[in-house]
């Protein structure tokens, strides 16, 4: 078999059984669905009522949901990097590394993996965003181009918790560590309030934070609010995170020695 | 002149501060089993995955199947099979999908990947338990599971990394039987064990590994003679005879009768029928009344003591699963 169609081949091996996995372990499965909508409800109405929006926002829901459903993706990852961390110290990667199977397809197999449980996630939030106050103001092509753009994060995050997963002793171990790294980013940013209520320190953080500009560029996008270079930005750091994550993670992959 | 399955010359490897490998050399003839015994952090499982393409060595050479494990690393994994201690199966697919996933990596196609699947679960007694999530198996249908998942591709070598670690002795002896089947169809086998009785019932040649150094290789016998066959233990109810005891038990021992403890008195014998009904007639005859009697067989302990003159150090220690275990215990 030649190396690209063994690569595509092993990858969707790899992407059914973790799938499979996903499907017939609940728990999983509850932090793909049930989790989004209580942190929704949550935000909205504990916070909801406190945050002063932007005049733009038809209330905090209409201002929160591109948010959450960032916040939402990048933590999507999660999955990947459990799992590598689990397979690692069950054996499995040896197992995998003894056969004749392309080697980026442990890692590509896991992050194609995480694009479908990304989707199902993706519309139990903007459903449920729907409900609770939620609004579409953009042309279809454009609302199109957002779900792309989510889609095209939570991809790049996955290559991030790949490699957070390779680093990582335990799957206890890469849970924390995920943790620790994404959820002050996504707090630090545009996706709650908007940065202009945070002290200085915070706010420069915020508007630098590649998170408020992927926030900002869903929000042009899905709802027409000015975003500046945010749309095109976006893109690039989204593309520019997936590949140095993919270089490092398949560099890590190679080298990682199971003790 | 037949090429080696396995060949291996001068192998080292070196981690950060610890040298695994001080240069090993194998060879494995198409068709044998090779045992390869020593203690934990003897080199063993590191030999192993050089030779599974896992690691680069550090130095030295080596070939399987005629390909290098470093140029030829790709090729070579297709020739392959690999099962260890730590069974390598995903506990939450059904043994089905573990081996049809392992088929559909080593590029069988599906239709080939699930016909092997449903043939080795046949083979490995495992059809009842095919469709039931890994996790739901007790130890030793796991590595039988992992064992089949070695053999999807019916590689021409298969390498074993201490099979039977961590298992119950019934399980042992299932699992020795499917390796000896296995064997019978022709396929070459490195495996690597803690255990003697398990390099003696499995290996065709053994070598012994100490601190990343090969110690001695040979047939199980060469081994045994150097260290010494079994030995009857005799204890007497009263410990001032038994200058009297060796007297009486000289002439049925393949060597000097010995008494290093003032207590136990060992007596070595070249085979196990007969030995004790002869001693307890002779003691009988002496007068003298026996305590205790037991024949005992060498551990790797006793092998590590005759060869290097230093018990096998068991460097993670607290495992009792991981401690030699004499004869008598599996029989």
């Amino acid at each position: 078999m030649t190396g690209v169609s063994a690569l595509i081949g092993d990858t969707l091996v790899l992407a059914q059984r973790n799938l499979i996995r996903i499907v017939r372990a609940p728990d999983l499965l509850t932090a793909f669905t049930v989790q989004p909508v209580m942190f929704v409800l949550l935000f909205v109405y504990v916070f909801g009522g406190a945050i002063a929006v932007p005049p733009a926002f038809d209330g905090y829901a209409d201002f929160l949901i591109p948010g959450i459903v960032v916040q939402n993706i990048a933590f999507g990852g999660f999955a990947t990097a459990l799992g590598l961390a689990d397979d690692l110290n069950r054996g499995l990667i040896d197992r995998f590394r003894s056969l004749p199977m392309a080697r980026a397809a442990v890692l590509a197999g896991r992050t194609v993996a995480d694009i479908a449980t990304n989707l199902l996630s993706l519309v139990i939030v903007v459903g449920v965003g729907l409900i609770v106050g939620f609004g579409f103001n953009e042309s279809v092509p454009s609302i199109v181009l957002g779900f792309v753009l989510v889609l095209m994060i939570g991809y790049a995050f996955s290559w991030v918790f790949a490699y957070i997963g390779l680093s990582s002793s335990s799957p206890e171990a890469a849970n924390a560590f995920g943790f620790m790294a994404i959820f002050p980013l996504t707090f630090i940013s545009s996706a709650f309030v908007p940065p202009e209520t945070m002290p200085a320190v915070l706010e420069a953080f915020a508007n630098f934070n590649p998170f408020s500009t992927m926030v900002d560029a869903l929000r042009s996008l899905w709802q027409g609010t000015p975003a500046g270079t945010d749309v095109w930005a976006a893109f690039v750091w989204t593309i520019a995170i997936t590949i140095a994550f993919a270089l490092i993670s398949t560099a890590k992959y190679r080298r990682t020695v199971v003790k | 002149m037949s090429e080696l399955a396995i060949e291996a010359q001068g192998l080292r490897k070196q981690y950060k501060d610890v040298e695994a490998l001080r240069g090993i050399d194998l060879t494995v003839e198409p068709g044998t089993v090779l045992g390869v015994l020593g203690p934990n952090g003897a080199g063993k499982t590191t030999a192993v995955r050089i030779l599974t393409t896992l690691l680069p060595p550090s130095g030295g050479t080596a070939r399987v199947m005629g390909l290098d494990v470093v140029d030829d690393a790709n090729a070579l994994r297709a020739k392959i099979g690999l099962a260890g201690q730590y069974a390598a199966v995903d506990e939450n697919l059904t043994g089905f999908e573990n081996l049809e996933m392992v088929g559909r990596l080593y590029h069988l196609g599906r239709p080939k990947a699930k016909e092997r699947a449903t043939s080795l679960l046949d083979r490995f007694e495992l059809d009842e338990a095919g469709d039931r999530l890994v996790k739901t198996y007790s130890g030793g249908m796991r590595r039988r599971l992992d064992l089949a998942a070695a053999l999807v591709a019916d590689p021409p070598v298969i390498f074993l990394d201490e099979p039977t670690t961590g298992l119950d002795p019934r399980s042992r002896v299932r699992l020795w039987e499917t390796i000896e089947a296995m064997v019978s169809e022709g396929t070459t086998v490195l495996l690597t064990t803690q255990y003697l009785d398990e390099a003696d019932r499995l290996a065709d040649r053994i070598a012994v590994l100490d601190h990343g150094t090969l110690i001695a290789e040979g047939t199980a016998d060469e081994l045994k003679r150097k260290v010494g066959g079994e030995w009857l233990e005799v204890t007497l109810e009263d410990a001032s005879q038994t200058g009297a005891a060796i007297a009486a038990l000289e002439a049925i021992a393949s060597g000097k009768p010995t008494c290093d403890d003032g207590v136990v008195v060992k007596l070595p014998i070249a085979q196990r029928d007969g030995s004790i009904a002869g001693a307890v007639r002779r003691l009988d005859a002496a007068g003298l009344n026996v305590h205790d009697m037991a024949v005992r067989s060498p551990t790797l302990d006793d092998v590590f003591i005759s060869l290097t003159g230093h018990a096998a150090e068991h460097e993670n220690g607290g495992d009792p699963e991981d401690q030699p275990v004499t004869e008598e215990a599996v029989r």
